[in-house]
């Protein structure tokens, strides 16, 4: 039980916002769960709920089983890494990481050399007497990674840690931070609002939204298969339609989009004949060359190069759908060039409008 | 920037010290080396001996004295104030804010000598605050005119320039290194001890500097509250100049305790610029 973490029907409103709705959520021990989600959809909330930092208006909040409900931010099995870090100015590198030991009344030689084992596992060693204005961002950022896990918490909590860094450092950390945590095998909650790094990082991402978890899931269940609208827009689906349900054939079932698109769709069972849903098409799961049960005729409206592939918006009838192609395929198509655009009739997911 | 143009943008405040700080003492440095007349001018000359009086052990344990009430204010003010703003800075909801430092620097709307005739008022042995000890059924107090009704009329001056600093410095404190303190398990006491009290040092060292300078020099809260009983250097520089009418022996005493000020500036400089890096 040491390092899980379960939530139960959290609540919390600030005066008339209410930033949690009934969250309910079971952590793993030694589980990577990232919260994702836009700015202001509750996930750095209930970061803070879980820290101590807030006190919820409804809800339980288990730590490695114990309610901690009552329990201030001190007394919480946990640590967090803060968004800017919060690294004491006042004190060296070093001093920062042996706070919370030294808190803790440890010998002074024990404090050094775990002080010492921290900075090297960040890839710190030797930096411990320079100041906090000295150090790079990155520095500052494996800085308050040490020291929050300096004192070997059961559950580490990490706010936007990676946000404030430029790519090239965002994604070589990233790794860092996952080989760090599955060596460590302490529970990591982290929270994000960018989508990759959520794919990259994470054992099962928890995405967000309004307050309340859209779906919970491995980072393929929630790429392959997103459940809701909401979910599909933040995982880059780009091409959501709304359809009116028409009649079934054999296995599939046929969509006619508002726009006046005719598609086919894998029956999951949860289409229901004269309804509207709304489904989602991955851009990368369309192919202006191959085949598949939907093929459809269209001009192309617009090319935008992204270097490893080229993302072709095709206008059909009233609508207008992204494809993807890798960079090999893609040459030779110009602005108003008839193409027929395909794609399978597994391609096509059905999303609904709020989590069941 | 040239130098030139830095010269040229400085030259206001340059002219400012020059006019208001440097021009004044330089007078008061003069006629401190020169003698009294009969009708209590100045008759110029260039001798010591006001400063060989000054430095004898009369004044040298007046001067004492006059260190010690500064002190023991600073250390009350610092006290009494640090709480406040750390109150309004950091715990106070922010719409609050300014009202409650209008609030702070509302007295400054009266004279401070209206204000120590208030205080008259109430530590009198007639006055405010006996009439409540004796409806309480306590005891009365003889507080004015003691050393302690001075004090007390000083914290009592210069208290909002202890809170302005401080709370300067406090509101500016980032909030998210107490969250951080606090979940690395430091205690409320901790976190204050360790993390908000070092880093609002910037606003203690001006806070102190602003209340201790003008305690030593204090002169109106020993007369109207000390009933001019006990002598700081303050009542005696203005008597040099108000009543002995000697004012070279005034000057001489005013030097030095322009000195000795920025003898101490000079000694506590270290820990007051360290304290000026957040």
């Amino acid at each position: 039980m040491r390092g899980a973490v379960s939530v139960q029907g959290l609540r919390k409103a600030y005066g008339d916002v209410v930033a949690l709705r009934e969250v309910s959520l079971d952590v793993e021990p030694g589980e990577f769960l990232t919260l994702l989600g836009p700015s202001g959809c509750g996930k750095t909330t209930l970061l803070r709920l879980l820290a101590g930092f807030e006190v919820p208006d409804a809800g339980r909040i288990l730590l490695s089983g114990r309610d901690v409900a009552g329990l201030p931010p001190h007394r919480r099995p946990l640590n967090t890494v803060f968004q800017h870090y919060a690294l004491f100015p006042h004190r060296t590198v070093a001093g920062n990481v042996a706070f919370g030991l030294e808190g803790e009344g440890r010998a002074r030689e024990e404090i050094r050399a775990r002080v010492a084992r921290a900075l090297e596992m960040v890839r710190l060693p030797g930096l411990g007497e320079r100041r906090i204005d000295q150090l790079s961002g990155g520095q500052k950022q494996r800085v308050a990674l040490a020291r929050a896990m300096v004192r070997e918490p059961e559950v580490l909590l990490l706010d936007e840690p990676l946000a404030a860094l430029d790519i090239k450092l965002r994604k070589e950390m990233q790794v860092e931070v996952k080989n760090l945590q599955e060596r460590l095998g302490t529970t990591f909650i982290f929270v994000t609002h960018d989508q990759d790094e959520a794919l990259i990082m994470s054992d099962r991402i928890a995405v967000m939204s309004q307050g309340r978890i859209e779906q919970v899931g491995t980072p393929e269940e929630l790429y392959e298969r997103p459940r809701t609208r909401f979910v599909a827009d933040f995982l880059a689906v780009r091409n959501l339609l709304q359809a009116t349900v028409g009649a079934r054939k054999g296995a599939l079932v046929s969509l006619r989009t508002k726009g006046g698109l005719d598609l086919l769709a894998e029956d999951d069972g949860g289409y229901r004949e004269g309804a509207t849903v709304w489904v989602g098409i991955r851009p990368e799961r369309m192919s202006l060359q191959g085949a598949g049960e939907n093929a459809l005729s269209g001009t192309v409206e617009d090319e935008i190069y992204l270097g490893d592939r080229t993302d072709w918006r095709v206008r059909i009838g009233e609508e207008t759908l992204t494809v993807a192609e890798g960079a090999a395929t893609a040459r030779g198509r110009r602005r108003g060039d008839a193409v027929i655009l395909s794609f399978p009739a597994g391609a096509v997911l059905r999303l609904e409008e709020a989590p069941s | 920037m040239s130098r030139r143009a830095a010269l040229f943008l400085l030259l206001p405040c340059l002219l400012t010290l020059l006019l208001l700080f440097v021009f004044p003492q330089a007078l008061m440095l003069l006629a401190s080396l020169g003698r009294r007349s009969v009708y209590g001018g100045v008759i110029p000359g260039h001798d010591l001996a006001n400063y060989r009086r000054a430095l004898e052990p009369l004044y040298l344990s007046i001067l004492a004295r006059s260190l010690g009430l500064a002190l023991l204010t600073t250390l009350l003010c610092l006290l009494f104030a640090y709480p406040v703003a750390l109150w309004i800075g950091q715990k106070a909801p922010p719409r609050w804010r300014s009202a409650l430092l209008v609030l702070i620097v509302l007295p400054f709307w009266t004279s401070f000598l209206v204000r120590m005739y208030a205080w008259i008022f109430i530590l009198r042995t007639e006055g405010l605050l006996n009439h409540l000890l004796l409806h309480l059924g306590l005891p009365p107090l003889s507080l004015l005119y003691t050393d302690v009704a001075v004090l007390l009329g000083q914290v009592y001056g210069e208290l909002p320039f202890m809170i302005l600093p401080l709370y300067a410095s406090l509101e500016k404190l980032d909030r998210a290194l107490l969250e951080a303190a606090a979940d690395l398990g430091a205690s409320p006491a901790r976190t204050l001890l360790k993390v908000t009290i070092p880093l609002s040092r910037a606003g203690i060292a001006a806070g102190c500097v602003l209340v201790f300078i003008p305690s030593l020099g204090a002169y109106l809260a020993p007369d109207l509250l000390g009933g001019a009983r006990t002598v700081y250097i303050g009542n005696l520089i203005q008597s040099q100049f108000a009543v002995a009418r000697d004012m070279p022996f005034g000057s001489a005493l005013s030097f030095l305790l322009s000195l000795t000020v920025l003898a101490l500036l000079a000694l506590f400089r270290r820990p007051l610029r360290a304290g000026q890096e957040p």
